[in-house]
């Protein structure tokens, strides 16, 4: 995972999953074509209508595959749909000071990658967009870090394994799968009290 | 054993299946939970994989999030909802799950049924596609939200892989004053250590206020731990809770009874245990809370004043204020006091359960509801519909001028038609004010069935002390 991207600046802390993608939006049955409901009462008036004044309505954003937003990004609900609408939009990154547990977990199940960077990094990278919009920074996941255009770098941690998922292409269920025989002993000595709906 | 270990630890280590260096342990999940919302991709993946449900048997769904809560022998009108009910049930069907449908006698919110039914134990793992699991912690269980792909690995694995959370110990001595609820010592807390405060935790909520509780108090408590950020919170299980237990349809009986309480008496904290963090909360001083901003965290006593955002330094804390109270269309520096309300919505995995419809009526009782207020009281279950009925409740709802209905998540999350009109203020129950989570363009204040009773009857943000 290595890509070469603006930043979208999104300066607002504890941005909820219920604003990433309202809840009415939850009632399909499908993982797909969430990308339009992406922010969808920020991104539209009453009439569904782009509204001009939100940056993901302004042309010059288009394209952009890194979000920086505010400290604790994605709160809220357990919603996965929150990362399947920002990856369906197009993003790959999203870049804060710290994320919700669950939004996280989900984000690293879907290939977007959720950058923590130290406080004073992260108010650099809003100055650096204010600065110039046009800034491009190169994000790399095996050497864990965000390269600036000045050849700075921000380090970011990543749990190793989730890296070495992303990185690999391992899939998740079928690596929980290979531990069938852990399982099943592990079922086997449960204390018979534990109760089934059987 | 060698070290004193937290209650956290002692249900990690008695379900830790695998552990292997690099890699997160691998955790087996006792009860699992699921509705309509966040299931429908993960059966889909079983189905990709040609892959079944591993404990059918351990596994219960129920639809409350996009049911009607009207007359529930007319058909559900919204064509896209109803697809996803009707594909819950078949995926049960396909899958062998049991299911408590729209039409089943146990239906519910599903972290109203799990304890209610007996089905959520001290000593538990329990998981659901809904961050609110962390409801079923009051019973000594560690219970967390998981998102769709966990969904999919649990139904087939029964497993999880997961990290251990740090451990974060809430203190709550002291006697709530009248008028004060469990609804705000969690108001208090989240206030206090904002939204994300227990990020990467999982509470333990101790000390003789929370002790004090009842077990449906303690429940309003875990609820809005992930309000706070933390995935789970917990309460130790001790004679409330296994009074609590006790006879419900799946709790253990006989022999097996005996056995699980010797089990469950093992549970508690050991003296001596350390947490990573701690915080101490006095129920003395606490007042009955309300929210006035957007997240969970802006919240105040409901005699103080709204924060000034020029009292703020950092500039983008100052703009959350400035934002939410925008929003809102409040001002800073004013009283929330004897602010207009048009909806008080009582209901939600938070307070809709038979005690906290009883307070609401309690103060409902033989008085009428503001006309210019619409009230929706919506229980929990069909067995706190039941209940509620026994006690006389509906009608002192119904004379006092609310509109009482069929049980589901409804007006907390609005995706089902209950919901405010763009601009309207509500007084709620209910677990979330983010922006538009009532409906678009609608306003929440968070707070205590009790305070939002009192709201109900005044037609304004009211202090419930003066109404006792």
């Amino acid at each position: 995972m290595n890509f070469k991207s603006r930043l979208v600046p999104l300066p607002i802390n504890n941005v909820d999953t219920d604003q990433i993608i309202p809840a009415r939006f939850l009632k399909t049955i499908s993982k797909q074509g969430l990308d339009r409901q992406l922010f969808y009462d920020w991104r539209y008036d009453a009439q569904g209508n782009p509204k001009p004044d939100f940056i993901l309505n302004q042309p010059r954003w288009q394209g952009a595959q890194i979000l920086l937003a505010g400290d604790n990004f994605g709160c809220g609900s357990s919603r996965e749909h929150a990362p399947w609408a920002l990856t369906q939009f197009g993003f790959r990154a999203v870049i804060s000071t710290s994320f919700a547990d669950i939004f996280k977990q989900n984000s690293l199940k879907n290939a977007l990658l959720p950058i923590v960077a130290p406080p004073q990094a992260h108010a650099a990278l809003f100055a650096l967009v204010e600065r110039d919009p046009n800034a491009e920074v190169s994000v790399d996941l095996a050497s864990q870090t965000v390269t600036l255009p000045d050849g700075g770098k921000i380090e970011f941690p990543v749990d190793p394994f989730s890296k070495h998922c992303l990185l690999e292409g391992v899939d998740e269920l079928g690596y929980i799968q290979k531990n069938e025989a852990a399982i099943a002993s592990f079922e086997a000595r449960r204390p018979v009290s534990i109760n089934t709906l059987g | 054993m060698s070290h004193p270990r937290t209650i956290i630890e002692k249900l990690w280590d008695a379900h830790v299946v695998h552990e292997q260096p690099g890699a997160p342990s691998l955790l087996y999940i006792d009860l699992h939970l699921v509705h309509e919302v966040t299931s429908p991709q993960a059966f889909q993946g079983l189905r990709d994989r040609g892959l079944k449900v591993r404990r059918p048997d351990m596994t219960l769904a129920t639809t409350d999030h996009s049911i009607p809560t009207t007359d529930r022998s007319l058909p559900i009108i919204d064509e896209i909802a109803a697809k996803q009910v009707a594909q819950l049930e078949t995926n049960c069907r396909d899958f062998g799950i049991p299911c408590f449908g729209m039409h089943s006698e146990h239906q519910g919110i599903v972290h109203v049924i799990g304890p209610e039914l007996g089905l959520t134990q001290p000593g538990m793992t329990v998981v659901c596609g809904d961050s609110h699991t962390a409801t079923h912690g009051a019973l000594g269980a560690l219970a967390f939200g998981i998102g769709t792909s966990e969904v999919e690995h649990v139904l087939a694995t029964q497993c999880l892989l997961q990290r251990k959370s740090k451990t974060f110990e809430v203190r709550v001595d002291g006697t709530l004053r009248a008028g004060v609820t469990a609804k705000d010592i969690i108001l208090a807390l989240i206030a206090r250590i904002g939204v994300g405060g227990g990020t990467g935790s999982v509470f333990e909520y101790r000390g003789s206020a929370i002790r004090a509780l009842t077990m449906e108090q303690r429940m309003t408590v875990c609820n809005m731990s992930i309000e706070g950020g933390a995935r789970a919170g917990m309460i130790a299980p001790d004679d409330v809770t296994f009074a609590y237990v006790s006879g419900r349809p799946y709790a253990p009986k006989g022999a097996a009874w005996d056995a699980a309480l010797a089990r469950w008496k093992q549970l508690p904290t050991d003296d001596g245990a350390e947490f990573d963090r701690s915080i101490a909360i006095d129920a003395d001083q606490l007042e009955p809370m309300i929210t006035y901003g957007t997240n969970p965290g802006m919240g105040i006593p409901v005699t103080a004043r709204l924060p000034e955002p020029s009292d703020l330094s950092d500039p983008l804390q100052r703009d959350s204020i400035v934002k939410a109270l925008r929003y809102m269309g409040l001002e800073g520096g004013k009283p929330l006091l004897g602010h207009p309300v048009n909806v008080v919505f009582i209901g939600s995995c938070t307070n809709s359960r038979i005690s906290d419809l009883r307070s609401a009526a309690s103060l409902l009782k033989g008085r009428k509801v503001n006309p210019a207020v619409r009230v929706m009281v919506v229980p929990g279950s069909q067995e706190v519909k039941r209940q509620a009925a026994a006690e006389g409740l509906p009608e002192i709802f119904r004379a006092a001028g609310c509109d009482y209905r069929e049980p589901g998540c409804s007006m907390c999350i609005a995706m089902n038609g209950d919901q405010l009109q763009p601009g309207e203020y509500s007084v709620s129950t209910s677990n979330r004010n983010f922006e538009g989570r009532q409906g678009k363009g609608g306003r929440t204040f968070l707070a205590s069935p009790l305070t939002a009773a009192a709201a109900a009857l005044t037609g304004v943000v009211t202090d419930v002390r003066t109404l006792l």
